[in-house]
């Protein structure tokens, strides 16, 4: 199957969309990725990481998504192509920068910045939609509906960031970063690029007089004069058009995936001669003559569109600023509750909006197949909850903080943060998680707990972090609380890898994106060096982990730090054999006469352990344990038996 | 290149089952195969919180005219390769239709609510005589087993694959295939022939 570097042109290759957008970026001529792993968007780095060297650019996973933006922008600055890549959260990390980039403006080489969003927030913590920052931010903002636009917009969106001198952003969704479809390739190009900060010339952009600074505010202007120029380009792009009757019962705007779902549902109805679809694919500015010219081919309007009303207030802005005696047609979207203000949407919820809009009826199936296939299904379709895999660390570092703070006995308090471990505000961490915010929060919100002593505060505080996230945000937070004498734990689950988007390496990993050899950056040497007691435990050693928590509860004091580390399950098992055979000795489980409720199946969970409904007594699954041994400590009757494979 | 027309444009296949079991490797191999023949495919899969162990399933839409939004419509699927029978079970309940066809390996993986005891597994035989009666068409194809039988479960995916073609449900014949599986299988490219081989026999019988 090929990669995103296939010199194929005219081939029609099976990509997803952030393959089509690392393709696109290939045919542009980039020659600098920089991105922080993030669902749904690291496969762009995904793709372009292995074959960068060969490709002659370079590419890197950043500490996090406000200096890969940065990094981007410096190699703009010296001329060079330059993309960063991240989810929604990663946008509000650089915000901050951005809105400083676009009064500032890039460099002779394009740069452009893709957001993946993730509508319902099926891999995210919040749900979010990052147009409404391109508007406030004032930058060019582009949007595909299938995955060969995911790669010619990229293409396209360097030349007009070259064009009007302002940073250009992509907004993609899940259903089009994660999905597949075909995609017709282009041209690779062949030049060599050099790259020179030129500190007369290349900074025309930078500020638009080359002899002295130039007030923030002028430069403000000069930026909304880069946007007219980004808005008269997008009156004439390709990347919107009109597909219906010349007069439509009803017109439906729309972007992104939900023009999939849209022609999907137009044809599931069979309106294709009722209902026209105007597709945008330039969202900001607003395209607003080429929208004005479709507004009258209906006197009714659905937007469809996912998370914010975004094209919704856009185009009920340009028509409220339209002559007196324009037609005022009926507009239907979010605001009238046809369409969800929230979550994904999927070609039945744009069928049922044109429904009701045009009091059809639509029956998916036959009616009698459908009872039968919910009355079969009613008691036969048990749930598959999720959770941590077999031989997971964190399951076992769960269960000793777990254990320290019941035997502390203080109402002790675990803030979390973002990664796998996420997963134990629920059964598989035995629900010891108690907030979860953004990258880094859980050591932010333990230091403020932590300085509540004088209140009366006694429980103790636990920050919960991956090793990731460690480095990513919470450095920042551990020194706070290192200065300012907070008191609370922060515990650093090191597993090894940012294990919850796809193992990408991070600079406590000694690999680079591009499978470079480099320094590791210790974190219990920058934590030592920054005045914290730093302990390092096996969170399969279950008893000295509960230990060491349970003496640095008591202890107090500022913050302090415990290192859990152990490799994620996933990467160990693909290079090793597991270390040892584990089976349940029926002779000593003694089931539900022992008291222990089904500890083992029952509250550990761990999916290598079973619970044998027929003789009553647990049982190891074979196929799915892979040998970690921690069950064997938990077990009060000691039936859990370990011998080395 | 002259492409062949489908029974029904767009064609609507779901592969389902359990993380981890393979479905998206599946659903790479056919979707490639089907691209070289010149179709237009959309695929839409569960990523990101489909753990090991969560239920996966992927969208495969095919049609000659255009490209289909990467989710098949409720009611809409047209066939089902069921690697796990209550995933399939839950996939007709919300995408099934008097006309689906189902290939289905019988074999159960349970799930920690089961195990933890908040839920039941349903008894086999019932759940199969389910799917039979919700299914125009049912091949039972015991693939774990038979892979077990050639030295290792993983050998299930191709088997799978090989039965998907050898139904004859999809516009895609073991030529077409056998290079994707050359590329995706390079080193055990024998092994996952005789899968692919016997998948096909096991629908022929």
């Amino acid at each position: 199957m090929a990669t995103i570097d296939i010199d194929a042109p005219g081939t029609s290759q099976l990509f997803i969309g952030n393959e089509a957008i690392a393709r696109g970026a290939l045919e542009a001529g980039i020659g600098f990725a920089a991105s922080y792993p993030g669902t749904p968007s690291s496969e762009i780095m995904g793709s372009l990481a292995p074959i960068a060297k060969k490709m002659g650019i370079y590419a890197e996973w950043s500490i996090n998504e406000k200096v890969a933006m940065e990094a981007a922008a410096g190699a703009s600055f010296a001329g060079i192509r330059a993309l960063a890549s991240m989810k929604q959260n990663g946008v509000n990390v650089v915000s901050d920068f951005l809105a400083n980039l676009v009064i500032a403006g890039i460099g002779k080489g394009g740069l452009v910045l893709i957001s993946c969003d993730d509508p319902s927030a099926i891999s995210s913590s919040n749900e979010q939609d990052t147009r409404p920052i391109a508007k406030w931010l004032d930058i060019p903002l582009v949007e595909p509906g299938t995955f060969q636009e995911a790669k010619d917009m990229t293409k396209w969106l360097f030349d007009l960031a070259e064009k009007t001198g302002t940073l250009c952003m992509l907004r993609s969704v899940t259903r089009i970063a994660h999905a597949r479809g075909n995609v017709k390739l282009g041209e690779l190009p062949k030049k060599e690029q050099k790259a020179y900060f030129d500190q007369i010339h290349d900074l025309r952009n930078v500020m638009p007089t080359t002899f002295m600074p130039v007030p923030s505010a002028l430069r403000h202007a000069f930026l909304h004069l880069k946007l007219d120029k980004a808005q008269e380009k997008f009156e004439s792009s390709p990347f919107n058009y009109y597909v219906g009757p010349d007069k439509a019962d009803l017109l439906i705007i729309t972007c992104g995936s939900c023009w999939l779902y849209s022609q999907d549902a137009v044809k599931a109805l069979k309106l294709e001669d009722k209902v026209g679809i105007l597709k945008l694919g330039t969202l900001w500015p607003l395209p607003e003559k080429f929208v004005e010219k479709h507004l009258n081919k209906s006197r009714k309007i659905l937007f469809v569109e996912e998370i914010d009303p975004f094209l919704e207030r856009s185009v009920m802005e340009m028509v409220a600023n339209l002559p007196a005696d324009s037609p005022r047609p009926t507009f239907y979207g979010k605001r009238s509750k046809h369409i969800n203000a929230y979550g994904e949407l999927n070609p039945d919820l744009v069928i049922k909006a044109i429904a009701s809009i045009t009091s059809i009826t639509y029956q998916p199936r036959d009616v009698e197949y459908g009872k039968k296939a919910e009355e079969f299904s009613k008691s036969s379709v048990p749930e598959r909850s999720m959770t941590f895999c077999a031989g997971c660390p964190h399951r076992a570092t769960f269960w000793a903080i777990k254990n320290a703070l019941k035997l502390d006995g203080r109402d002790g308090i675990v803030t979390g943060d973002i990664g796998c471990y996420s997963l134990a505000l629920g059964p598989a961490g035995f629900f010891q998680v108690r907030t979860m915010h953004c990258m880094g929060a859980g050591a932010g919100i333990a230091n403020g707990l932590g300085k509540l002593g004088q209140f009366g505060f006694n429980q103790p505080v636990l920050a919960v972090c991956g090793d990731s996230t460690f480095f990513h945000a919470t450095i920042p937070a551990l020194i706070n609380g290192i200065y300012n004498q907070s008191n609370f734990i922060l515990v650093i689950l090191d597993n090894n890898a940012t294990a919850m988007t796809g193992f990408q390496p991070h600079p406590g990993t000694g690999m680079t994106a591009m499978g470079e050899p480099t320094k590791v950056v210790s974190m219990e040497a920058l934590c030592r060096s920054l005045g914290a007691r730093v302990e390092i435990c096996d969170p399969f050693d279950l008893e000295s982990t509960t230990a060491t928590l349970l003496e640095m509860m008591a202890e107090g004091g500022g913050a302090k730090v415990a290192i859990m580390r152990r490799e994620c399950e996933l990467v160990r098992g693909k290079k090793e054999k597991p270390p040892y055979k584990v089976h349940v000795d029926p002779d000593k489980c003694i089931g539900e006469a022992c008291g222990c409720d089904r500890l083992c199946t029952r509250v550990f969970l761990c999916p290598g352990l079973v619970w044998d409904k027929k003789v009553g007594k647990s049982k190891i699954d074979e196929v799915i344990c892979t040998g970690c041994g921690v069950c064997t400590d938990i077990c009060p009757q000691g039936a859990i038996i370990k011998e080395a494979a | 290149m002259t492409i062949k027309q489908l029974v029904k444009d767009p064609l609507n296949l779901i592969i389902t089952g359990v993380g981890g079991q393979g479905n998206v490797m599946i659903s790479l191999i056919i979707g490639n195969a089907l691209v070289k023949e010149g179709y237009l495919v959309t695929i839409g899969e569960t990523y990101g919180a489909s753990q090991r162990g969560g239920p996966v399933m992927s969208h495969v839409r095919i049609s000659r005219e255009t490209q289909y939004s990467p989710f098949i419509p409720d009611g809409h699927a047209d066939i089902i390769l069921g690697m796990e029978p209550v995933e399939t079970l839950r996939m007709m309940r919300q995408f099934g239709n008097p006309a689906i066809v189902t290939i289905i390996n019988p074999r159960p993986i349970y799930s920690i609510d089961v195990t933890g005891g908040q839920a039941e597994y349903p008894d086999l035989d019932k759940l199969m005589e389910a799917i039979k009666e919700l299914s125009a068409k049912t091949w039972i194809v015991n693939a774990t087993e038979e892979a077990q039988k050639m030295g290792s479960p993983i050998f299930a995916n191709s088997i799978l694959i090989g039965a998907l073609i050898g139904s004859g449900v999809l516009p895609l014949d073991e030529k077409s295939v056998e290079p994707i599986l050359q590329e995706t299988f390079p080193k055990e490219i024998e092994a996952n022939m005789k899968a692919f081989n016997k998948g096909i026999e096991l629908v022929k019988q």
